[in-house]
């Protein structure tokens, strides 16, 4: 199988604070990857290494074939990124939003023009297409940045809690895109606090305090556990925290 | 008398554009832990800035201990203690130093109230000299707490303190939340995530400016039964797909490591499982279950929508 993501030992200090230590995991192509943790447990940090945000300490890491030290540019070109705190500029149209970030992820003008029409169809747009985002339910703004996140077919997307505050229908909705997205090869590395969400995830990771808990798939996870749920895995593992946010 | 009552709340922005309330009712008693559960959008922050005395309602009327929100503001205010959803401290002040501030505006002291907030406060007191804008989201999220208590007000509004909270600190801030209304002290309390629901005395389920029912939990769940079966196979995600494609399926939604189907007869469940081995599914495993408090928001959500 084809890995997107590699991370061997990827450490991170602030100062003398270790806020990842040591972390190795990999991920494949297609894979939809929950990247759990309790606030302040290191997620964040390690996210921003594997976006091409932020150097390591320590430790290698490469993502979508490229190296997190040499080749951060590349990096930022082949994956796509969205969080709930930020995902379209409000006050442009959806159209205006499709193309400025098209703009950005460097799609030509024709590419972009079959991208941003299958968006359109595939949301179910219509009329909504002309409107400013701000003027959007929260669930279609998530829904419309998914997509947009994905226009350029990157090797993987980065979504950081991108389903809170969002109602349950849409929630689901949601995760039938990643679906989509992980149909077509794209690899999906998630973050999320709704527990029944990381069900729907091929593998999760669980940090804890800097480092990673436990790594399989959720049957697993509740196997080695003794666990009903991935809420029960999470407190047996979260509880044992030594840090917190 | 009700710790809080609303009757026939309207509120819009943009000049009519954006309902934002639609004529909602509610009547919460003192003593309750009462929680306001929807989505963004549901009007939830809407309602909180009126009941603060923050915004005007467009038309309608509420109280809070018996008390009007337009008329009595300045006498609401001093009984009311206001957490925003978005952190609204002084960024550039201690921990220390926002604490007694909001003591000072309120016309008392740390000291003389220090008993409502000692089991918060002692969590962050270890950093009470740091600048509040320095501290986690945790460690903020309880400084506003004590801030919104520290002049023993009889009602507390806190507007989604646990979004973006991981699972565990969720369960410590409603174990707080627990004790508050021990205490006696009325908690009106919004939320996005549905399975908070189980920790209030009752809830309302609020949709696109709507109130859709009022009641507690397991009232809401036995008022609003449903025919439901949950559904396991090799492939979940064709499953759902299939599911879907049933003709007897009301609704087929994914929940966690099963998927729930609605169906309007129980007799249907056999035709189901027919159908998905035709379909050729492997180890389709059927049961039927009782709904969770998801199953009915949604259920109430296609009601409103159709």
């Amino acid at each position: 199988m084809e890995k997107v993501i590699t991370a061997d030992k990827l450490t991170k200090k602030f100062g003398d604070f270790t806020a990842v230590n040591a972390i190795s995991f990999e991920v494949y192509k297609g894979e939809i990857f929950g990247f759990l943790g309790a606030n302040g447990a290191g997620k964040t940090t390690a996210m921003r290494i594997l976006s091409g945000l932020s150097y390591p300490s320590s430790g290698k890491a490469m993502v979508a074939g490229f190296d997190v030290y040499e080749a951060s540019e590349e990096i930022k070109k082949n994956i796509g990124y969205m969080s709930q705190k930020f995902s379209l500029y409000e006050n442009l149209t959806v159209k205006e939003n499709i193309r400025f970030f098209g703009g950005i992820y460097g799609l030509g003008r024709k590419e972009l023009k079959t991208a941003s029409e299958q968006l359109i169809e595939r949301l179910q747009l219509g009329p909504e297409v002309n409107k400013l985002v701000g003027s959007l339910p929260l669930g279609w703004k998530q829904k419309i940045a998914f997509s947009v996140a994905i226009l350029h077919q990157p090797k993987v997307v980065f979504l950081d809690e991108p389903t809170g505050g969002v109602d349950p229908i849409t929630r689901r909705q949601f995760w039938e895109l990643i679906y989509e997205a992980s149909e077509q090869g794209i690899t999906a590395f998630v973050t999320t606090h709704y527990m029944d969400e990381a069900e729907y995830c091929d593998r999760v990771s669980i940090m804890v305090d800097g480092a990673i808990a436990a790594l399989d798939s959720p049957l697993k996870l509740k196997q080695q556990f003794n666990a009903a749920s991935m809420d029960a895995v999470f407190l047996q593992l979260a509880r044992g925290a030594k840090r917190s946010d | 008398m009700s710790a809080i009552s609303v009757k026939n709340i309207e509120k819009s922005y943009d000049k009519g554009a954006v309902k934002a309330l639609k004529g909602i009712n509610l009547e919460i008693e003192e003593g309750e832990l009462f929680g306001l559960i929807g989505p963004d959008g549901a009007g939830k922050t809407s309602l909180f800035r009126i009941l603060s005395t923050l915004i005007l309602p467009d038309s309608g009327s509420a109280t809070m201990m018996g008390l009007d929100v337009v008329k009595d503001l300045w006498k609401i205010r001093k009984i009311v203690g206001y957490m925003p959803g978005r952190f609204s401290l002084y960024q550039d002040l201690s921990i220390e130093e926002n604490l007694n501030f909001f003591a000072t505006v309120f016309n008392t002291t740390v000291k003389k109230n220090y008993h409502l907030i000692e089991d918060i406060y002692v969590q962050i007191e270890p950093f009470k000299k740091r600048r509040a804008g320095k501290l986690s989201g945790g460690m903020k999220q309880k400084l506003a707490l004590c801030c919104a208590l520290i002049h023993e007000p009889k009602i507390l509004l806190l507007d989604e303190p646990t979004t973006g909270v991981d699972p565990v600190s969720r369960k410590e801030f409603w174990d707080m939340l627990g004790r508050l209304k021990a205490k006696g002290i009325t908690v009106l309390v919004s939320t996005p995530y549905m399975d908070e629901a189980s920790r209030c005395s009752r809830i309302a389920l609020m949709q696109g400016g709507n109130v859709m029912e009022v009641e507690s939990l397991s009232n809401i769940i036995g008022k609003n039964n449903m025919i439901l079966y949950a559904l396991r196979s090799k492939e979940m995600h064709r499953l759902l797909k299939d599911l879907r494609e049933f003709s007897g399926s009301l609704s087929a939604f994914a929940f966690g490591d099963e998927h729930h189907v609605r169906l309007s007869r129980d007799e249907e469940a056999e035709e189901l499982y027919a159908f998905l081995l035709h379909r050729a599914h492997e180890m389709v495993n059927i049961r039927k279950i009782n709904p969770e408090i998801e199953d009915v928001f949604i259920q109430l959500m296609q009601e409103q929508h159709s």
